[in-house]
């Protein structure tokens, strides 16, 4: 099981050729108090770069893009309840959707967690 | 991820010590909602009889009850009084909120608009009984060509947001009309107010921001270079929103017009130049005015305002409908695209905001050419004289002068714990409005400070004093004491997550309620 | 000037501590050749308050005021008694000279009237919420029909002949500058449209007026029915609010978004603006509304109170992906609305909504006996067509220079159609008198 990251704060997780995707823990802190999360439906075709879901907290809503290209399987319809969970378990519970992956060679182009680590201690 | 936006949170809930029995607080007195005041049977209006004649109400039925609480008139005058008595206003003290134009309004205004002839009056009646309203109408179209040099003008627009759209659409009908409909770019600068991009985007086009000088204005080199074929307009606020006058505007309108777009300007800052710079000289084709800033037609909390749109000798024949024509010595409306060339259509169900038409030019004709010129110069002095003396304590992310507001940014509280949304939560304890926050969105923790020309030195002293004050103690570090604030007003800091997580948008019979929660 | 403070002393001394030698100085960043050395002298000097109101009030006495004679226009305005308290109240500073709530913590006293205004209108409407209001009907209405396309996405609505002209050509404009297809049917003068037909699976809403804008007034429960059927929307436009006392809402036919015009309510005509727009719909669908909305939350203390809500719907926060660009829109008007409501409660809603419609059956019956006049409608609120033996526009015009004025021409909303009908509209303002006057004077021109 691999995680990788983007430069606008998105995490994959692959397990085989599906991926979960969410944000990542800086990514919750910038935003502050999560109030509304929008999700894809299951179907549909996502592309790197494309934007996916939205992320709301009381004065900021933010896009969070396709990390890699797939066909969405699974949302997680708990976050939509309870869109809190983006800052309680961001990399965990608090996972956006899942897709099956049309071009895993796209995550080669991903940081993996420490370049990440770097990456986001850079922005300060 | 975006991280703009602002701090939320809000300090945990302090003792309870000192309450009263009945929650009131001297002359703050606590207000049940109006639907918790309900006693059927009771009602503020006496109605005539109702004549005995039989419903004609066809396939329709009579509703059931509505649901509407019933009170008596001096009920009701209590209650909108103790609700009143929550708010701050300009009558009440400075409040210089950035962009908005916070002036005095004048009681003068108010009269003149509720004269009958004016406030009693249907828009549809025949033209030959509404000859003075048109007369109005003309006279205040004809100050607004005076005031910008500009040779039309369409007093549609119910507020500013919708005069950007009027003048956007113009924009694209004129480029529709040469042929050029292709053109679908706008060129926005990212400070620019929320609805110069919500505009654009409404009509159809895309959005590309242009970036900034470190000077606070539109960088001349970046603006070229983002021109071409495809670009319909240029969506530029002059003054700024940084507050700064745009150096290089009639560069900018020249390289903008060579290109083949427009030039669109966001004229809500204009009260810091009316009858001092024209902006037609400036190579302007369409800008709005906000006669609820520069005007002094009341806020009203939110609203009416209204937003006439001047245009240039290109632009003119793209109008919306209806406007006013002179016949002889007759005024006619013309109500239809097919009766005036290429207006392009309607915006509004009638005419315009007649009751601020009326209140404009009221203000204009109380100041008059020479108190007008008077009006932007303190205006502009006002804020040039906050900024010389804060800027020492605080930090001004431009150098001036600036027009008629001063912006800082957050540097000055860094490291200290205390947020640009701390600074003004204190300010309101001080019996200040704050000044507008994090907006623009390119200086980071914005405080944009417009004191108008309607405040006196004495105020702006006492204000300089408050933020002065609160200034210094932010560097101490006593973030706690900041966070905490306000503390003196009829309620404290509000939990907005709360109320965008759980949205409750309006009162509801108990047993409703709890279904609507679940 | 009266309305400026500061003193010649203050300027000197305040451009002493700035460091400029003039006020002129501050506009240096001003290209020169952009700028003015003195007044602008084609615009007079300024004026005392007795020459102001001298000015405007010579103006104002050239129209006919409403209140001065025999009145019987509406066509989405109506001249309603509004009641003192209402007019005192919003003159009130701390409501007039107050700007949008941006910090609650001083602006709690807007706040709960725009929460109390939001209910209003919900319980008006028969619907689950409603905004804090728009410019005004028309731009409502188009508003809405925005909402519905985002909300089917599609890209076509269909609008009945019975809507308000005015309306039909601000969604028209709308439609044309942000790429939408608007239906528009001829003007149902005399009933018969078929909508639920012409609904379809590109169809995104279905728009009626109710009472349409000739006074007409249908049931659209089954037309909400087949709008579903075929995923559509039921935008339901109502331009006399007052009817909202008396017949069954718009909520209870089925309606998912309700655009009205509130300016029945405290508002007087003021020429056509300004007025307050009214905005309802089902609660599933509020993430897609445009304008302000206010919601009940608590404060550090734990004690109710409300905030702006939602507001990364709008423009200031989503830009470009707003769902409208909307900003300022039409709070004293609301306050005015609302607090007009609050006065009639319950029971004076009813009655009002009621002597409005006896009235127009009173006066329904009296133009009826005037011979070579029809009244179309069998069934109205308070306005209703009537059928005259000669052009329309001619008469009104003649009547208005008795000083009566009799309705609306339908040509003057539909140019070239209809030239012989007449809209008219009764209120609780029209007395006895005045409606045999109007019979009277009509019998006399026909
Ligand atoms: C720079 C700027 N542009 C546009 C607007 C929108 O004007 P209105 O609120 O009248 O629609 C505002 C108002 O706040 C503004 O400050």
């Amino acid at each position: 099981m691999t995680v990788k990251y983007t430069k606008d704060h998105e995490w994959v997780r692959i397990e085989g050729d599906v991926g979960t995707v969410g944000v990542t823990d800086f990514a919750q802190q910038q935003l502050g108090d999560v109030v509304f999360v929008e999700l894809p439906e299951a179907g549909r075709e996502l592309t790197l770069g494309g934007e996916a879901a939205v992320v709301e907290s009381v004065k900021a809503a933010s896009d969070v893009f396709a990390p890699v290209s797939g066909t969405v399987t699974e949302s997680n319809g708990a976050l939509v309840e309870e869109p809190s969970m983006v800052n309680s378990a961001a990399e965990t519970d608090g996972w956006f959707f899942k897709l099956t992956l049309s071009s895993p060679s796209e995550l080669d182009d991903l940081m993996d967690a420490d370049a990440y680590k770097a990456y986001v201690e850079g922005l300060h | 991820m975006n991280n703009q936006g602002r701090p939320t949170a809000i300090p945990a809930p302090t003792s309870a010590a000192g309450d009263t029995v009945t929650g009131n607080r001297g002359l703050r007195i606590e207000e049940p909602l109006i639907f918790e005041q309900d006693s059927p049977g009771r009602c503020g209006v006496d109605l005539p009889a109702l004549p005995d004649v039989g419903l004609r109400l066809g396939p329709v039925k009579p509703r059931g009850s509505i649901g509407l609480p019933g009170l008596s008139e001096p009920q009701v005058v209590r209650h909108y009084t103790r609700l009143s008595q929550k708010n701050y206003a300009i009558d009440a003290g400075l409040y210089p909120l950035g962009s908005c134009t916070m002036k005095h309004n004048p009681r003068l205004n108010e009269k003149m608009a509720r004269l009958p002839g004016f406030a009693d009056v249907h828009p549809l009646q025949p033209e030959s009984t509404v000859q003075g309203a048109l007369a109005l109408m003309d006279e205040l179209a004809h100050w607004l060509k005076a005031l910008t040099g500009m040779p039309a003008v369409t007093l549609a627009p119910a507020a500013g947001a919708h005069g950007e759209m009027a003048g956007m659409m113009a924009i694209r009908a004129a480029l529709e009309h040469r042929g050029e409909g292709a053109r679908k770019r706008v060129l926005v600068p990212e400070s620019a107010h929320g609805t110069n991009p919500a505009t654009a985007a409404a009509i159809g086009y895309s959005v590309d921001p242009i970036p900034a000088t470190a000077e606070g204005r539109v960088d001349l080199e970046a603006l070229k270079a983002k021109l071409g074929p495809d670009v319909a307009a240029i969506m530029l606020t002059n003054p700024n929103t940084c507050g700064l006058f745009e150096r290089d505007i009639i560069a900018i309108a020249e390289v903008v017009h060579a290109a083949g777009a427009f030039f669109y300007c966001d004229g809500a800052n204009f009260n810091a130049i009316v009858g001092r710079v024209m902006p037609a000289e400036l190579g302007i084709d369409a800008m709005h005015i906000n006669l609820h800033k520069t005007f002094s037609t009341p806020h009203g909390g939110g609203g009416p305002g209204s937003g006439p749109v001047v245009f240039s000798a290109a632009l003119a024949p793209f109008v919306p409908v209806p406007y006013v024509r002179k016949d002889g010595d007759r005024f006619v409306l013309v109500e239809r695209e097919g009766e005036g060339g290429t207006a392009y259509g309607r915006m509004k169900a009638f005419h315009g905001q007649m009751g601020m038409f009326v209140r404009a030019l009221s203000y204009m004709l109380s100041h008059g050419a020479d108190g007008l010129w008077q009006a932007s110069g303190d205006a502009v002095l006002n804020a040039n004289y906050l900024m010389a003396r804060l800027n020492d304590v605080m930090t001004a992310p431009f150098e001036g002068p600036c027009m008629h507001e001063c912006l800082f940014d957050d540097r000055f509280l860094k490291g200290t714990g205390v947020s640009t949304l701390d600074i003004a939560k204190a300010l309101i304890d001080e019996g200040f409005h704050p000044m507008t926050m994090y907006f623009p969105l390119v200086v980071h923790g914005a405080l944009l400070i417009e004191p108008t020309e309607t405040e006196s030195k004495d105020a702006l002293d006492q204000f300089v004093t408050a933020l002065r004050a609160l200034a210094e103690r932010a560097k101490t570090g006593d973030a706690a004491w900041f966070q905490a604030a306000p503390r003196f007003t009829p309620r404290r800091r509000l939990d907005e997550t709360a109320a965008a997580r759980k949205p409750v948008l309006r009162w509801a019979p108990e047993p409703e309620r709890l279904e609507a929660a679940e | 000037m009266r309305y400026l403070p500061l003193t010649e002393s203050d300027r000197r001394s305040m451009l002493a501590t700035i460091g400029a030698a003039s006020v002129d100085d501050l506009f240096r960043d001003v290209p020169m050749a952009a700028r003015h050395s003195g007044p602008i002298p084609e615009l007079p000097g300024h004026m005392g308050e007795l020459e102001v109101e001298r000015l405007l009030g010579s103006m104002a006495a050239r129209n006919l005021a409403a209140g001065s004679c025999p009145s019987f226009l509406g066509a989405g305005s109506y001249r309603h008694h509004v009641p003192s308290t209402v007019d005192y109240m919003i003159q009130r500073g701390e409501f007039l000279t107050a700007y949008t709530p941006y910090q609650p913590e001083i602006s709690q006293g807007t706040l709960q009237v725009l929460f109390e205004f939001q209910t209003q209108v919900a319980l008006l409407t028969g619907m689950d919420v409603a905004n804090a209001s728009m410019y005004d009907g028309a731009t409502s209405c188009s508003e809405a029909v925005k909402m519905a396309n985002r909300i089917t996405r599609r890209k076509k609505a269909i609008l009945s002949g019975g809507l308000h002209p005015h309306y039909r050509d601000v969604t028209t404009t709308d439609a044309a500058f942000t790429g939408f297809d608007a239906v528009t049917l001829p003007p149902d003068a005399f009933g018969g449209e078929d909508l639920a037909g012409m609904v379809d699976a590109q169809t995104s809403c279905v728009v009626v007026q109710y009472p349409s804008v000739f006074g007409r007034i249908y049931d659209y429960t089954e037309l909400a029915k087949s709008c579903q059927a075929k995923g559509a929307l039921l935008i339901v436009v109502v331009t006399e609010a007052v009817s909202l006392g008396l017949l069954t809402p718009p909520g209870d036919m089925g309606a998912d978004i309700v655009a009205a015009e509130g300016q029945s309510f405290g508002n007087p005509l003021n020429f056509g603006g300004p007025y307050v727009g009214l905005f309802a719909c089902k609660e599933k669908y509020v993430r897609q509304m445009p304008g302000r909305l206010c919601g009940q939350t608590v404060d550090a203390d734990g004690k109710r109170g409300f905030v702006l809500t939602l507001s990364t719907r709008e423009q200031h926060i989503r830009r470009e992906k707003a769902t409208s660009n909307i900003c300022t829109n039409s709070g004293l008007c609301a306050l005015a609305f609302s607090i007009h409501v609050s006065l009639l409660g319950e029971e004076g809603l009813a009655g009002l909504a009621r002597l409005n419609h006896a009235k127009a059956v009173q006066l329904a019956e009296k133009l009826a006996g005037v011979k070579g006049v029809e009244v179309v409608n069998d069934a109205f609120f308070n306005e209703f067509t009537v059928k005259l033996p000669k052009p329309a526009a001619g008469v009104v015009e003649t009547l208005a220079q008795r000083r009566i004025l009799a309705g609306v021409p339908a040509s003057r909303l539909f140019p070239g159609e209809h030239p012989d009908l007449l809209l008219v509209a009764a209120t609780e303002t029209n007395t006895d008198s005045d409606m045999d006057a109007f019979a009277q004077a009509l019998a006399e021109v026909l």
